[in-house]
């Protein structure tokens, strides 16, 4: 009754090919603007913008990333933690050797740089691929880790392994890394980022390239013959998404944990994301978002209910029992929905259509 | 300059020098490649037969040697706490069918891969929420002193290993070959579609493939806990059996332990000889750069069967 189409007309190219061509679709999107610029940043407090919104912010940008080569192009990776960690290095490399640079564009350079790294590891994919190739992704994950841990250079020789993000402003004093940065400029400045990037994945994704890389997982052989370039198009897809990853990292480790290090992008990372668009739903930009906000909120929830329900488990025991909820929604999520969460808000949207009348 | 010579002439002169000392390192390394060997044949078993990459084997590894130590902890003989865990994985196998691949019949192969990589983390987690995440010492009576071989120290424990390692392949060359159930494993592993149109139960079988993968999960989780304790840090050692697989090939159980043994050889002679040169702990990624080194040359492993591909 609400949800319809009926009645919007399309005039132009550019109105029937737009990302959302109804107009309830777009009253949604603004609804969602409006609360992430407005009602976030008035009503949020420290916590929930610094420990909440921020981690969940920046995991989804890399889901993004993940999403684009493994939902879009098919290439399974596990070495998302490892392109994360590129990104944060570089960022911070870049940072102290130039420090007049604009953080935003270090953070771009540093997505830049991890994006030919992961361009480097993606040429195994030319040649081996499914599990092959996810198992070769496995060594950039602890191929880099290794790297940053142990050459001195990428920490600029510090004693301690330990380097905190150094302090930088976008313009004059409006501080978004380093001890004078509220949470709310963090907050604005990554929120402002990731809407921007995952505008541009989602029409990355609805362009040419995009249609090649579906292309390529739907059957790489059947698109080469089609004349897909089967080189240009997983390549390109491996740097898309190092680039995401990348910035991703960079934000995590400059604006979230204030501090790089190689530990917080152990291949525990990489699986988290993993599952992250496995239970979001792979091959959707949205779904990146779902699936990042499930695994945000699930530990929370699982940590604070023997609380509620006036039990008290062992810290220890309830991160085991955390293990044990994921991998069961993991299988229960392939098994009854493979399209992962993103479908169902598909489905919802169908019957919304017709709703309140049966057909 | 300094550093080009401690990556080529260093460690080649080391080696020319001290070749008892290279002998030892090259022995030791061979043995530890049996240890992942072990990891890897419960792999190659599942793949085989059904075509399902299990990334669930290094769970099912710290699963089975949990309940064996949680057992035998609770003052079980050791001999039945090995039939109590035995039976353990059996059930587990038919539950892993039952619940999860029964209902994934048809899917695409990455789909199944994704959803062991659920049993993975469910196994982790449930083994961890009944038997405590402590370290457990593992004594099943394997001697840990040295023996001097032609100068050369070997360890009594990697000699088990060795040991246990062929008798497991002998012990499953037989049951592959020799056994009626044995003959069926492999018709589906040729041909699922041909081998349920001769009568062969699928369900039945992948069954019984799952619980042997289970019951060498638990030979390799006994050997590994009585040599590193019995800890989360098992579940991770099948991350290392991935290269040894990628080398040796996905379907080969000769090919598992030729991998197991380059991967073992080949990351302790790095580490030894030219390691200290970029700064040590090459170990970590060494296995993986050499799989994916020979998987450029070799995309289906040493011994694994041809990838033919087709529109």
């Amino acid at each position: 009754m609400f949800y319809r189409e009926a009645g919007q007309f399309k005039t132009n190219y550019a109105k029937d090919q737009g990302i959302f061509p109804i107009l309830q679709d777009r009253i949604w999107i603004y609804f969602v603007l409006v609360v992430a610029f407005v009602i976030i940043p008035v009503f949020g407090t420290d916590y929930f913008l610094g420990s909440i919104m921020l981690p969940f912010l920046v995991l989804s940008l890399a889901a993004i990333g993940l999403n684009i080569l493994t939902g879009y192009a098919g290439q399974l990776s596990l070495g998302t933690g490892g392109f994360m960690a590129c990104g944060a290095f570089a960022a911070y490399k870049l940072s102290t050797g130039f420090p007049d640079m604009n953080i935003i564009i270090v953070f771009l350079l540093s997505g830049g740089i991890t994006a030919f790294v992961g361009v480097m590891f993606g040429i195994p994919s030319l040649r081996i691929k499914g599990f092959y190739l996810a198992v070769a992704t496995l060594a950039a994950q602890f191929f880099l880790l290794w790297l940053f841990n142990r050459v001195p250079w990428f920490t600029n020789y510090s004693d301690s392994g330990v380097i905190s993000a150094p302090p930088r402003a976008i313009f004059g004093d409006f501080f978004i890394t380093g001890p004078d940065a509220t949470h709310l400029s963090k907050y604005l400045f990554v929120v402002t980022f990731v809407i921007l990037f995952a505008l541009a994945a989602k029409n990355i994704t609805r362009s040419g390239t995009g249609r090649n890389w579906m292309a390529i997982r739907d059957m790489d052989i059947a698109a080469e013959i089609i004349g897909i370039r089967a080189m240009q198009t997983k390549l390109s897809a491996f740097a898309v998404s190092s680039f995401y990853c990348g910035v991703a990292g960079a934000l995590w480790a400059f604006l979230y944990s204030g501090s790089v290090e190689p530990l917080s992008f152990d291949v525990n990372r990489s699986f988290q994301i993993l599952f992250m668009i496995i239970i979001g739903g792979l091959g959707s930009i949205m779904g990146s978002f779902l699936g990042a906000a499930f695994i945000m909120v699930l530990p929370i929830l699982i940590s604070s209910l023997p609380g509620m329900l006036g039990l008290s488990i062992p810290v220890d025991v309830i991160s085991h029992v955390e293990f044990m909820i994921m991998g069961a929604l993991i299988i229960f999520f392939l098994i009854v929905e493979p399209h992962g969460l993103a479908r169902l808000w598909t489905v919802a949207k169908e019957k919304l259509r017709l709703w309140p009348f049966p057909h | 300059m300094e550093f080009l010579h401690a990556m080529t002439i260093g460690p080649i002169v080391e080696i020319i020098e001290y070749p008892t000392f290279f002998m030892e390192v090259l022995i030791g390394g061979l043995l530890t490649g049996v240890m992942y060997s072990l990891v890897a044949l419960g792999f190659v078993l599942i793949f085989k037969a059904s075509g399902v990459f299990n990334f669930a084997q290094g769970a099912m590894v710290l699963f089975a040697a949990l309940t064996f130590v949680g057992l035998m902890e609770h003052g079980l003989p050791m001999w039945a706490a090995l039939i109590a865990t035995v039976a353990v994985m059996i059930a587990l196998a038919y539950a892993i069918e039952r619940l999860v691949l029964g209902k994934l019949v048809n899917q695409e192969p990455i789909i199944l891969f994704m959803a062991t990589l659920g049993i993975a983390f469910f196994l982790d987690g449930f083994g961890q929420t009944i038997w405590g995440s402590d370290v457990k010492p593992l004594d099943v009576g394997i001697p840990s002193d040295a023996i001097d071989v032609g100068g050369v120290l070997i360890n009594w424990f990697d000699i088990t290993a060795a040991v246990v390692a062929g008798l497991m392949v002998a012990v499953l060359a037989i049951f592959f070959q020799k056994t009626r159930i044995g003959r069926a494993l492999r018709a589906v592993a040729d041909d699922h579609q041909a081998a349920l149109s001769v009568g062969i139960p699928l369900k039945t079988i992948w069954m019984v493939v799952w619980s042997v993968a289970g019951i060498v999960g638990l030979v390799a989780g006994v050997m590994w806990g009585s040599k590193l304790g019995v800890q989360f840090t098992l579940s991770l050692i099948a991350l290392k059996a991935l290269p040894v697989l990628m080398i040796g090939g996905f379907t080969s159980i000769p090919g598992a332990i030729i991998g197991g043994l380059i991967v073992g050889a080949g990351e302790k002679v790095a580490e030894v000889f030219w390691g200290p040169a970029v700064g040590g702990a090459i170990e970590d990624w060494f296995a993986y750069m050499l799989a994916m080194a020979f998987l450029v040359f070799r995309p289906q492993g040493l011994f694994g069967d041809k990838i033919i591909e087709r529109v």
